[in-house]
């Protein structure tokens, strides 16, 4: 049981110490070094990639896909386990919520660095056509990023007010502005019930609004006649893949978080282990739809069918393939179903392995079925035949990556990363309720 | 106080909003049954009249619904890019018995549509289907599928299918995302990854004279970042002429026609499009997907060339002879 003084204190937004300070300062040189990148692509073209017209589509698709999948943690941790009434959700669901938002805002970014004519986007409205999937994205993103903001906003606000009066001597001007955007929050009863009631909607709009952008996510591949995408299984695929690779984030961001801030206290084991529970499940549920996408088509498999299994299996995909599949699937689904594995620092490899898989999944799902079109390729130069990233598509992928953290890191400086207010209401029902847990 | 003030404002906001929404509504639907109820008032007549409906059905029309129209004299005028020629069909016969990889059309296509690419429109496969069966070479390009899946995913309207056939390519309205070419089964699109610098290759081209690229001549300009393909030649059929690939071909593998006049020419002879399909097993393509092409296939049986004959020239890594600089 803490006192609000010892909350916020523990709890207020922080300056950065010199570690901080290094990682935020590396994080904008990366950026640079991208956007560098891109004024060069923007100039000469597409040709500064590796993609040709076999592999049309590559790293860029692939690391937009991954963080549209990422961004779906906010819908589940959030909105899932509200709804649910989970209340060991209190501690992580602003990380959650952070990491969606900066997830979806960068899948939005990224989507475009992949136009060959990006100065045409205004196309994409003035002749819209409701029936190409890409339209359906730019519907959906846009409305995923406003979901996303707000679901991260309106349970801020109370905190917002608690920071305006903590601040008030220590810096004036933070103080001013945490006032400004706490929108006059004095916590009366009106004002909750509206705040509660807001929250409620979006928490209810932002599961199917999620559904569907992963599923017109799979839909963008789906498609088309290509083999290895033209499958009725791509959506609800996409959908557990997306589950996995947002807990998986959540999972290491919180563990970061945790040690460098010191949240002990807060971010218990408890909730390592429960974390670890969401993500086997999640695994387990990919692992199913795994099977269906590449198991079971190998029984039926058509000539073209099985050169693409026969390229992931033992061909030319082979290592990533079984690298992405044991290291992002398997071997957690191993790992967390024990007790011993779901404890922080386990939890915390075990995510790293699920992200970094499930970012090289993406890439073999884009690249490899691109190159094992119908007709034979024939008539273009040898490197045509194979496809890997170009410097400039490392450093511009690498960049966006780097954005996304930094969009992590500048919230993560200003807001409070666990709900003040809300932390402190729950103790108070905790008390009355003689609750034992936490 | 105040509190009770912003709640009342609040209500009355939120009640206002509500009946506006309401009325409007409300307003559309009454308006739409006026219209429906005076469009009844006015069939009080009981004339029948017997039409005739293009497809030689008589039909009865009520004597008042029947209009007299001007006929339409600004014909010319009409025509327009994306609608096409009207009442023609464009189609194509590839005979593959005849096909030895001699690649005139190829480089007919190449050099008619100032192709600067690694990767031409026109491409001449080298097929074998298992091993027992025979090797063949089969020339393909766009097959204007009349159920097109370029043109369902894309996005901004670039890619479009004509009543004449065709589907081609607005390049001053693509965005160049390459949904298109991901969706094509035959892998007839190719993109503009660099700055096409066609007036550098083909020094007879003067590139201002052509300032914009129009979807009825495809490459004239190329644009960077964008999408190109075979666009059928609707620039030669406006001369009444073939197609490159038609008339360069020496074998005459290619024939070129409409599909409502039932006819298809290679330059030399001219034959009815449905007994050629008829009497030598006309095919289509991956039919099996749906897609409808406009471009028929004659089995290559009965061959008059020798499969190895066309081996000389095959070329594994190319299809757009660079010049020599």
């Amino acid at each position: 049981m803490k006192n609000l003084d010892t909350l916020l204190k523990d709890l207020a937004p922080r300056k950065f110490k010199k570690l901080g300070v290094l990682w935020t300062a590396s994080l904008i040189l990366i950026i640079i070094i991208g956007v560098a990148a891109y004024i060069d692509q923007l100039i000469k073209g597409q040709v500064v990639t590796n993609m040709r017209d076999y592999s049309l589509w590559g790293i860029y698709i692939s690391n937009f896909v991954f963080f549209v999948a990422t961004s779906f943690v906010g819908s589940v941790t959030v909105a899932i386990l509200r709804l649910t009434k989970n209340t060991w959700r209190t501690p992580l669901v602003r990380i959650a919520e952070i990491i969606s938002l900066a997830a979806i805002v960068m899948a939005g970014i990224t989507i475009m660095i992949d136009m060959a004519r990006p100065d045409r986007l205004l196309n994409l409205f003035i002749h819209a056509r409701l029936q190409s999937p890409i339209t359906w994205d730019v519907i959906i993103i846009p409305t995923y990023i406003v979901l996303s903001f707000l679901l991260l906003y309106f349970p801020v606000i109370p905190d917002l007010a608690l920071l305006k009066k903590h601040f008030k001597k220590e810096s004036p001007f933070l103080s001013k502005w945490y006032g400004k955007l706490s929108l006059n929050w004095k916590g009366s009863k009106a004002q909750k019930i509206i705040q509660e009631k807001s929250i409620k909607i979006i928490a209810l709009m932002i599961i199917p609004v999620g559904l569907i952008l992963q599923t017109i996510d799979a839909w963008l591949f789906s498609t088309t006649y290509r083999v290895g995408w033209n499958s009725t299984n791509m959506g609800a695929y996409f959908i557990s893949g997306a589950f996995v690779a947002g807990i998986g984030a959540l999972v290491v961001v919180v563990y970061v978080l945790r040690k460098v801030y010191k949240l002990e206290d807060y971010i218990t084991p408890f909730h390592f282990d429960k974390m670890g529970k969401l993500l086997v499940l999640g695994c387990l549920t990919y692992l199913y739809f795994n099977i269906n996408e590449y198991l079971i088509p190998a029984f039926t498999a058509s000539v073209e069918e099985e050169i693409h299994l026969n390229s992931l299996f033992k061909g030319h995909y082979a290592p990533l393939f079984w690298a992405v599949t044991i290291g992002g699937l398997i071997i957690p689904i191993l790992v967390l179903l024990f007790k011993k594995g779901r404890k922080p620092r386990s939890m915390f490899i075990i995510g790293i392995l699920v992200v970094i898989g499930s970012w090289w999944k993406r890439y073999v799902i884009v690249t490899s079925t691109l190159l094992h079109p119908f007709l034979p390729i024939q008539g273009v130069p040898e490197s045509w035949r194979h496809y890997f990233p170009s410097v400039h598509e490392w450093l511009i992928t690498i960049a966006t990556l780097a954005m996304a953290l930094l969009i992590i890191t500048v919230l993560v400086r200003y807001l409070p990363i666990i709900p003040i207010q809300r932390t402190m209401d729950e103790q108070k029902l905790f008390k009355n309720n003689k609750n034992p847990e936490l | 106080m105040e509190n009770k003030n912003n709640n009342t404002r609040r209500k009355f906001l939120d009640k206002g909003l509500k009946l506006g929404f309401v009325s409007i509504i409300g307003g559309f639907g009454l308006s739409k049954l006026i219209s429906k109820s005076s469009a009844q008032s006015k069939s009080s007549t009981s004339e029948k009249i017997e039409l005739m409906t293009t497809d030689g059905t008589l039909i009865q029309v009520d004597s008042s619904e029947v209009v007299e129209i001007e006929h339409s004299t600004n014909h010319e005028k009409k025509y327009n890019v994306r609608e096409g020629m009207p009442n023609r069909k464009f189609v194509m016969v590839v005979d593959l018995a005849k096909c030895k990889n001699a690649l005139a059309c190829q480089s007919a296509c190449n050099k008619g549509h100032y192709i600067t690419g690694d990767n031409a429109w026109l491409k001449v496969y080298k097929m074998q289907e298992s091993k027992e069966t025979s090797p063949y070479w089969m020339p393909t390009q766009c097959q204007h599928c009349d159920q097109p899946a370029c043109v369902t995913v894309c996005p901004v309207d670039a890619t479009f299918k004509r009543r004449d056939g065709l589907v081609l390519i607005d390049n001053e309205r693509c965005i160049g995302c390459r949904f298109c070419m991901a969706a094509c089964p035959y892998s007839s699109r190719v993109f503009n990854w660099d700055d096409p610098k066609q007036e550098e290759v083909y020094t007879n081209l003067d590139m201002n004279d052509h300032p914009v690229s129009t979807p009825e001549f495809g490459g004239l300009p190329s644009v960077k970042g964008t999408v190109d393909k075979c666009d059928f030649c609707p620039h030669q059929i406006e001369k009444d002429e073939l197609p490159f690939c038609v008339s360069a071909c020496p074998n005459g593998v290619f024939y070129f026609g409409d599909k409502y006049e039932d006819t298809v020419t290679n330059g030399d002879e001219t034959l009815r499009l449905s007994k050629l399909l008829e009497d030598k097993a006309g095919y289509r393509l991956m039919e099996s997907l749906g897609t409808e092409p406009s471009v028929y296939y004659l089995p290559p049986t009965d061959r008059l060339v020798d499969f190895k004959d066309g081996l000389d020239k095959f070329t594994e890594f190319q299809s757009v002879e660079k010049p020599k600089l």
